[in-house]
């Protein structure tokens, strides 16, 4: 086995594994700890790729930002395992089935791609700034601006739904 | 081939963290002497000034103090991650050393050593990773007390550095379409060949300050542990050297930061008005380092000179400044940036 091998392997079990105290860990405080986990092994996996910027923006955006919101709204609500509510078997059930059959999509659609074609352990330089940047501006120039509208006005949505209670409140 | 390292850089690597790690540390004890003593004369007083000749002992026995105090874990806390906070506060606050670029390259013995641990190409979104996990020991810490004061602190530490962190990055952004870089290295090699970045930059650089302020929870925004309201913010429930390394961490962050805001925007180790090529190598590197610790320890100052004579601000003007000054002021700044440089095709 290579280093670079060793390394994969580390990560991969170090991603699923904290996925899966995520889900199982009765705690929400300790799931979004774990969650912070998986984020780093992911970006362990970029790094490998050699696509450093996605790796680091990773653990700035999804690390560094979304979790310590997650994290802020499960301290603020001072949620405990305790006053969990326990969901109905019914909900449990469509819950596990619907989740199942998005993995066996997942599976099948994965396992019909040419590994060989698609990884290239530490060769690629498309995941570097310079080339992200070039295709990001030249050739992908229109989607790039169309999600940016998109994420406006999602932003936007956001402030207005906010504003809403706050009037209701004042009523 | 498996372990196909080169252990001599391994080797080298290793003794530049070391020296790095031992190096912040000791700078951020002696940073809480300088602190006492700079409080004692901004206030008319004398200082510590018992331990040791003029108290330069005072530190160490401040440290014996804290590792010698009752080790105390609240009951109804979660101990793992009761003991993990002031980890992760430390670990945060020395990881961003690494990708600064202390001193142009010396000739050890035959052989070229960088003054620098990683000379990675994303050098600055390291640092704003690394800034950005910063929080995390301090809200995990602060959850993990189960106390009431401890999650006040802990949650205005987590709103307070969101609010700032997106003014820092705008104003960064700023700054990386003059230099055109990521690495640090390149900035600072640019900034010995041309003007400083605080030349180019003055706005950037003053909201970064400001920023960098936030960032540390320094007064005027130490609002986390602000005693007279929250007996002492996140940290409330901790003892001895837990405690210890909390305070511990404010001091390297101080540090580090200053050290950033050196390297950005003062030219990291370049002597101002002065080539440095005229030097023999090893010279040239050790004068840059004793220039980047001059910038650093001017920095210090300020942040100290600052908390001595501004008040803290109220929760909701800390909002205001981050939301309604600085972030429009970083935008205008980036805008402004982007138009000079494309009107004057540079």
């Amino acid at each position: 086995m290579s280093i670079i091998q060793i390394i994969f392997l580390l990560l991969s079990v170090m991603a699923v594994g904290s996925a899966l105290m995520m889900i199982t860990s009765k705690n929400p405080v300790n799931s979004v700890l774990w969650l912070i986990v998986v984020f780093f092994a992911i970006s362990g996996h970029y790094i490998l790729l050699n696509a450093q910027f996605l790796a680091i923006v990773n653990i700035i955006v999804y690390a560094g930002a979304i979790m310590v919101l997650f994290l802020f709204v499960v301290m603020l609500m001072n949620l405990n395992a305790e006053t969990e509510p326990i969901k109905n078997r019914r909900l449990q059930l469509i819950g596990v089935t619907s989740g199942g059959a998005l993995m066996l999509i997942i599976i099948s659609a994965v396992s019909k791609i040419d590994v060989e074609q698609l990884v290239q352990i530490n060769a690629g330089d498309s995941g570097l700034i310079k080339v992200l940047g070039m295709n990001l501006f030249k050739n992908y120039v229109l989607p790039f601006e169309i999600s940016s509208v998109l994420f406006l006005s999602a932003m936007i949505g956001a402030v207005v739904i906010g504003k809403k209670e706050e009037i209701d409140i004042k009523k | 081939m498996l372990l196909a390292i080169d252990f001599a850089l391994l080797l080298e690597k290793l003794i530049l963290v070391v020296v790095v790690v031992f190096a912040s540390l000791g700078i951020a004890m002696y940073t809480t002497f300088a602190e006492r003593k700079v409080a004692a004369i901004l206030q008319d007083r004398r200082g510590p000034n018992r331990a040791g000749p003029f108290g330069l002992l005072q530190p160490l026995a401040d440290g014996m103090k804290l590792f010698f105090k009752e080790e105390i874990i609240p009951n109804f806390s979660s101990k793992f991650l009761f003991v993990m906070g002031p980890a992760l506060a430390m670990l945060t606050a020395c990881m961003t050393s690494a990708v600064i670029p202390w001193g142009d390259k010396i000739d050890f013995f035959g052989r070229t050593v960088d003054l620098q641990i990683a000379d990675v190409n994303i050098g600055i979104l390291y640092v704003f990773g690394v800034v950005s996990l910063g929080v995390y020991g301090i809200m995990i810490g602060s959850w993990a007390s189960n106390n009431k004061f401890s999650l006040m602190g802990g949650l205005r530490a987590a709103s307070q550095i969101i609010s700032y962190e997106l003014a820092m990055g705008i104003s960064l952004i700023a700054l990386l379409m003059i230099t055109g870089t990521l690495s640090l290295k390149e900035m600072v090699v640019q900034q010995q060949h041309g003007y400083w970045n605080v030349v180019l930059q003055p706005l950037g650089f003053l909201i970064f300050l400001v920023c960098a302020f936030a960032e540390c929870n320094r007064t005027p925004f130490d609002l986390p542990e602000a005693e007279n309201e929250l007996i002492g913010g996140y940290h409330t429930e901790y003892s001895s050297m837990k405690l210890g390394f909390y305070l511990f961490s404010e001091y390297i962050n101080m540090f580090v930061s200053s050290v950033v805001m050196a390297t950005l925007f003062f030219g990291g180790y370049d002597i101002p008005f002065f080539d440095e090529s005229v030097l023999s190598p090893n010279l040239a590197a050790i004068l840059g380092i004793v220039a980047l610790m001059t910038k650093v320890i001017a920095f210090i100052f300020l942040f100290m000179w600052v908390r001595w004579t501004i008040p803290r601000f109220r929760y909701d003007q800390l909002m205001h400044l981050g939301w309604r000054i600085l972030i429009p002021l970083a935008l205008f700044n980036m805008l402004a940036t982007g138009g000079v440089i494309l009107f004057f095709n540079k």
